[in-house]
């Protein structure tokens, strides 16, 4: 890792990826990247915009997830890099190429509805919505 | 090396079925394979049970020492294979090589799942589970997931909605001809059309439903099959492979990559193309992943997939049957057994035992389990022992 992020991950945002010695991006990290290495650094992405790269409107939600829920994976544009990313859209109102920017929400789902252990996991994050 | 062999086969009705749970069903499952080949329990070796989520779903754990217990099958060496929706194919992995290990020369592999006593919201939960954090935390379920990739790929490919329509139309169609099928109905193009949404632009009619049920499969050498009965068939190719956990960090979501490489690798074990195939079972959870794996099995080119529907040739009469059972679209889905009932309905093809849907004299079936999406897959071709 960098001094970007040498401090604990507490203090990472949710749409933090990790950057690999190989050039490559992802979101979100993991121990080793896609060159089978540790990351060596953090991107935030919420200083980005992203691209819709297809989206969903499901109705038949579990246990704790807003009715309908809109989805879409969107696309960052980090310096020539892609960097993709699964999330809400505020609305379905969008379409494919669309360009999209995150919006923080403290609670995407109830953490206690569903079958996962509320501690487990975060569960605030960002939503996307088209840019104006 | 002694080739291995699948010498008997046997499916429980799928459905709802109220009352029973994983235990009764593993055990119905499981006794009928044993007697459709004539073999007491004591003769097995190894005794796999395929099964994703009974801890989660009925609060069951343990089931394969249940089921030895409740076959008499003691003190067989058991293990639960999980592998999420591909649980069967990788139970059929795992059967394979304990035999062709030569650490087993009788393995008794059964699927099962009870679902049906959960609501629609829960079951979906439970398979959601399977999910990354940051992917959970969204709602995400497996049906979101195919939603988001049939607009990409219906984009991309300047595919028709109406041929994801056509899938489910033709697999109901064989469903009646199944007796074991959840679903013995047929469906018209325009029913599966107007059907409510669940994931736009999917409807009702492209997801398969949640499924009680179980199926077996006993393996051994070929030498020893060959002493128990004239109806067996061969394992020729079985082989695994991953993809990525996180779904959207693939570059290409319309490509499975765990189906390219296992299908790849299970050809090149039974020195076969995509060409010697006569039939197979895909896992059409929803229809659109019946299109992905038939290009990524190497069947089309990538995104001309839908064509084969249109043109007829996935149908029972088309030069390449896909779905006989009627798929886990009509026949149902109890996640752990659906990869071993695809095998279970190969190997009667290949023996002539498929009554209603039996095809013109196959000699080489493929069967394709995928769990998550696209995550874990399994690829297992089975052939007649003199197939050429």
């Amino acid at each position: 890792m960098t001094d970007q992020n040498d401090d604990t991950a507490s203090d990472e945002s949710e749409l933090t990826a990790y950057r690999y010695s190989d050039g490559s991006i992802t979101y979100p990290g993991h121990p080793r990247g896609p060159d089978g290495k540790d990351p060596v650094g953090t991107v935030d992405l919420t200083e980005y915009t992203a691209e819709v790269v297809t989206w969903t409107t499901s109705t038949a939600t579990p246990p704790g997830v807003r009715q309908p829920n809109h989805l879409a994976i969107v696309e960052f544009d980090v310096d020539g890099r892609p960097v993709r990313a699964l999330g809400q859209l505020e609305d379905g109102n969008v379409a494919i190429g669309d360009t999209v920017e995150p919006v923080y929400v403290d609670e995407l789902r109830d953490p206690e509805a569903g079958i996962r252990e509320p501690a487990s996991q975060s569960w605030d994050g960002f939503r996307f919505r088209p840019v104006e | 090396m002694d080739r291995v062999a699948i010498v008997g086969a046997s499916m429980t009705a799928f459905g709802d079925r109220e009352g029973e749970w994983l235990r009764d069903l593993l055990a119905e499952a499981g006794a009928a394979c044993l007697d459709d080949v004539g073999i007491d329990a004591d003769a097995i070796d190894h005794l796999y049970v395929s099964n994703m989520a009974s801890g989660e779903l009925e609060g069951q754990t343990g089931a394969p020492n249940m089921l030895a217990h409740d076959l008499a099958a003691q003190p067989a060496y058991t293990a639960r294979i999980d592998q999420t929706s591909s649980s069967g194919g990788a139970g059929i992995y795992a059967a394979w090589q304990s035999v062709a290990s030569e650490a087993s020369e009788m393995t008794l592999l059964v699927g099962g799942e009870k679902m049906t006593h959960k609501t629609t919201g829960e079951a979906t939960d439970v398979i959601a589970s399977l999910t990354h954090p940051v992917e959970y935390k969204h709602g995400v379920t497996l049906p979101s997931f195919a939603g988001l990739t049939a607009r990409l790929y219906l984009e991309e490919y300047d595919a028709p909605r109406e041929s994801l329509g056509k899938v489910a139309v033709k697999n109901h169609k064989n469903g009646v001809d199944n007796p074991k099928a959840q679903f013995r109905k047929e469906v018209d193009l325009e029913t599966v059309l107007d059907s409510p949404i669940v994931a736009d632009p999917l409807r009702l009619y492209d997801f398969c439903p949640i499924t009680d049920g179980s199926a077996a499969l006993l393996f051994c050498p070929e030498s020893v099959a060959r002493e128990l009965t004239d109806e067996y068939v061969v394992v020729s190719g079985v082989a695994g492979a991953t993809d990525t956990h996180v779904v959207h960090e693939r570059a290409d979501p319309t490509t499975m990559r765990g189906v390219v490489e296992s299908s790849d690798q299970a050809y090149a074990m039974a020195d076969r193309t995509p060409a010697d195939v006569d039939f197979a079972e895909l896992h059409d959870m929803f229809t659109i992943l019946e299109f992905l794996q038939f290009e990524d099995l190497g069947f089309a080119e990538k995104g001309e997939g839908w064509k084969a529907i249109e043109s007829g040739r996935t149908e029972r009469d088309g030069d390449l049957p896909i779905n006989t059972s009627g798929g886990l679209k009509s026949k149902g889905h109890p996640l752990g057994a659906s990869g071993v009932a695809q095998a279970v309905e190969v190997y009667e093809q290949l023996l002539g035992d498929a009554g209603d849907r039996q095809l013109d004299d196959p000699e080489v079936g493929l069967a394709c389990n995928v769990g998550g999406f696209g995550n874990c897959v399994t690829t297992t071709i089975l052939e007649t022992p003199e197939a050429e």
